[in-house]
């Protein structure tokens, strides 16, 4: 296939993966700062949203205060930023168009038609909350659309696999970002002291990679700051999880290299990351520390990226 | 201006046969059945993201082509002789340019002057003594054709570039099965569907000696923010072959490559939508982005086929266009069976003078126009329009040709005032490869929206319809 096809197919995925994530950060600031101050305490939670999209410099470039009005215009409908919601979706819709013919209908249809919606919301901005509220869930609606006809409809050949790249390459940064931003929150169980607080923390926490429920299911436990370091990280039945995402990664590029014959840098690169997350333990890298062990993960991913479109993309 | 010949009543009120069913459904289906039908077609060229760009209109960067569910319809006996009237026309303009780029057989009989070739800016010096596969240089023409009378075909305008429109044909029809299943049920309408593979099994045959027994055609575009970019992709797709842009392309040791996942593959035929000027940066504008540095020179080695060749523009220029009957006669040694509207030409002097005297009752169109672009009508023009087009004329004569305004025959359509007659079009697309030349019955219908308009260009507020042809 084209380059050109295999690099549009590969970031078309990714930006609608970074919609749904922002709609769903949106959605837990919305939800923790919706609750009395005497529960989530005096951060702004507003700036830290900003950080886990990976915009907070930017943003005060074109704003004063990170309150909600400005900062969920800013990540939502601006055209000023080149990752919100908005530019995402337009993106994904000019990528679209240049790989009509590598995507099948239920695809282009799934992101022309949000595109055609979402053009009127664009124009004059939600009137309220409710408004707020429903365009959030459409855009999570749109990914599951898109995602779902994906999985049900495209042939399962290299066009599906670079499609998957970027989806899997996109949900570990998201994933990452959220934890680097709260890191602090996530402490080793022999320091911590729980206090309401930081419950209602770690649930945004785990509502932005829609996780709630999969934690109870998973630990049957309480809400523990480690437990969530783990699910989050090195959980690989979570969808979100880091370790999830690279089983996927793996996966894919060596199905890619078994259909083209060959291996190469990207191949060895993420199976590397792999086996680091596949035989890492929460207490080792609390020792060594989480924040640490974040950052190394996003360099290490976004070298991934780099590396997958210098031997396929170019 | 006269009644016009109306495709479904004539020139009165007798209802010309291939109508008959639809004249009857029609009276069955309540106006407001039409109506809803109507909105739903429109829904589904929006879903499916049938869009066109507008140029130099950014409020509109995609718009829809207004589609009328109102169908063209013509009985097998007037296709029948319509097919053998293009075919004829199209073997005279590949006989034409294999001439002009040859041994100029037809300048040396003096049929036409030799400057219109010589000082033509789409004439393509590089294209000289250069052999293209088969002698064939438009693979895919589309050629406009205007009725005033149930007894002509009158060719408007030939496209032998890289005419467009073609998704159309076949999208409309897609929808109007869809919206329509009981009127086709009471109608016999030949199918157009397989003209992807007649496409495709034209290109192939056309690769060059020394590609491999599967040829790999690729078709080419300026990219998504080209007007005719839909249809690009709709047709790469369909015809299962890759959609690049000149940045997929490089040229090694004079052959043609794409860039993929898995390294380069060599290409041996390229349907290109992209225009001369632009295809190589090295022969033609240094400053185009689209192209491929080394075409040229890959296709002068004869390693790839371009579809159509590069030079076509010298055989649809509208100046040449007047000497299409002598063309033909002097080729096939044929009367034309397809007629050509009158056309005054500006560079000859009695020609001008006549057309200066009479510009409010002419149509006047630059030589290298396109789209509907840069003509006056005169009858429809104001005082000023015409006066600044007059000197116009006076600066550049050769620049331009005029002919009668002609009173387009109309077709029933849909208008916020109910049915009314429409003038129309018509654009068949006739396909040359190495053994036959093929034209899928039908065409593109485009129509005047706007009550009396005779311009149907789509960037001109023009529609489309769909095309049947009827079989016996």
């Amino acid at each position: 296939m084209l380059s050109r096809t295999a690099e549009n197919l590969f970031w078309l995925a990714r930006y609608v993966e970074r919609a749904e994530y922002l709609a769903r950060t949106i959605d837990a600031t919305l939800r923790v700062t919706a609750l009395p101050a005497a529960y989530i305490g005096k951060t702004n939670e507003w700036d830290s949203a900003l950080l886990t999209a990976g915009v907070g410099a930017a943003f005060y470039d074109h704003y004063e205060e990170a309150n909600e009005r400005n900062v969920v215009e800013y990540l939502s409908f601006s055209s000023e930023n080149p990752s919100s919601i908005r530019n995402c979706i337009e993106a994904a819709r000019l990528n679209s168009r240049s790989v009509r013919t590598a995507l099948t209908s239920e695809m282009w249809d799934t992101i022309n038609s949000a595109w055609i919606e979402l053009q009127a919301v664009w124009n004059k901005g939600p009137a309220n909350r409710e408004e707020l509220a429903k365009f959030l869930r459409f855009v999570q609606e749109t990914s599951l659309r898109f995602d779902g006809s994906a999985y049900r409809t495209m042939l399962r050949n290299d066009a599906y696999w670079f499609s998957r790249l970027g989806v899997h390459l996109e949900r570990a940064d998201n994933t990452a970002r959220i934890l680097d931003v709260k890191y602090h929150m996530l402490l080793p169980e022999e320091e911590h002291v729980g206090g309401p607080l930081d419950y209602y923390q770690w649930t945004s926490i785990l509502r932005s990679v829609s996780a709630t429920t999969a934690y109870h299911w998973v630990y049957r436990e309480t809400l523990k700051p480690w437990l969530i370091a783990d699910l989050l990280i090195l959980n690989d039945t979570l969808p979100r999880s880091l370790a999830s995402c690279y089983s996927n990664l793996v996966r894919n590029l060596d199905q890619i290299g078994v259909a083209y014959g060959r291996q190469g840098a990207s191949q060895r690169h993420a199976r590397g990351i792999r086996n680091r997350l596949e035989h890492s333990h929460m207490d080792d890298i609390f020792q060594h520390g989480v924040h640490e062990f974040i950052q190394e993960f996003i360099a290490d991913n976004s070298r991934l990226g780099e590396i997958i479109t210098k031997q396929y993309l170019i | 201006m006269a009644v016009a010949f109306d495709e479904m009543n004539g020139l009165g009120e007798d209802l010309r046969p291939a109508y008959q069913e639809l004249s009857r459904w029609l009276k069955e289906t309540p106006p407001d059945a039409l109506e809803y039908r109507r909105q739903e077609a429109e829904l589904l060229f929006r879903r499916i993201g049938i869009t066109f760009a507008v140029y130099g209109d950014s409020e509109a960067q995609e718009r829809l082509i207004p589609f009328d569910v109102i169908p063209r319809i013509m009985s097998a006996t007037e296709w029948t002789l319509l097919e053998k009237g293009l075919k004829q026309r199209v073997l005279a303009l590949n006989m034409f340019l294999r001439d002009i780029y040859h041994g100029r057989d037809i300048l040396r009989a003096n049929v036409i002057p030799e400057d219109l070739i010589f000082q033509n800016p789409v004439f393509r010096p590089e294209m000289n003594g250069q052999d293209v596969p088969h002698d064939i240089y438009v693979h895919i023409a589309g050629i406009d054709i205007i009725r005033t009378d149930p007894d002509n075909f009158i060719v408007l305008e030939d496209n032998a570039r890289t005419p467009s429109g073609v998704s159309y044909m076949l999208e409309n029809r897609e929808i109007m099965m869809r919206l329509f299943p009981d009127l086709f049920s009471r109608h016999r309408v030949a199918p157009v569907e397989r003209y992807p593979d007649e496409l495709l099994s034209a290109l192939r045959s056309v690769a060059p000696h020394n590609a491999s027994a599967e040829p790999t055609v690729a078709l080419m575009t300026p990219g998504v923010y080209n007007s005719a970019y839909y249809e690009h992709s709709f047709l790469a797709d369909k015809l299962g072959i890759e959609l690049v842009e000149g940045r997929d392309l490089i040229v090694k040791n004079d052959e043609v490559f794409m860039r993929t996942t898995e390294g380069l593959k060599r290409v041996d035929v390229i349907y290109r939508r992209v225009d001369d000027d632009f295809l190589d940066p090295l022969t033609f504008r240094p400053d185009s982005a689209l192209g491929v540095p080394g075409l040229m020179s890959a296709y002068a080695a004869g390693n790839i086929t371009l579809a159509n060749a590069v030079g076509t523009g010298i055989a649809d220029d509208k100046a040449i266009y007047s000497y299409m009957p002598d063309i033909v006669k002097f080729y096939l040694s044929e009367e034309p069976i397809l007629k050509n509207v009158q056309t005054w030409r500006c560079r000859e002097p009695q020609d001008l003078s006549y057309v200066l005297d009479n510009l409010a009752d002419l149509v006047v169109k630059e030589v290298h126009g396109s789209g509907g672009y840069g003509m006056l009508i005169g009858p429809a023009a104001t005082k000023a329009t015409i006066e600044a087009f007059r000197d116009k004329l006076k600066r550049e004569p050769e620049g331009f040709i005029a002919q009668p305004t002609l009173a387009l025959s109309t077709c029933p359509t849909c208008t916020d005032k109910g049915l009314a007659p429409r003038h129309v079009d018509l654009r068949p697309f006739v396909l040359t490869g190495s053994s036959h030349t093929t034209i899928v019955p039908g065409g593109l219908t485009r129509v005047a929206l706007k009550e009396g308009s005779l311009v149907v260009n789509s960037s001109q507020g023009g529609g489309t319809k769909d095309t049947w042809i009827l079989s016996e």
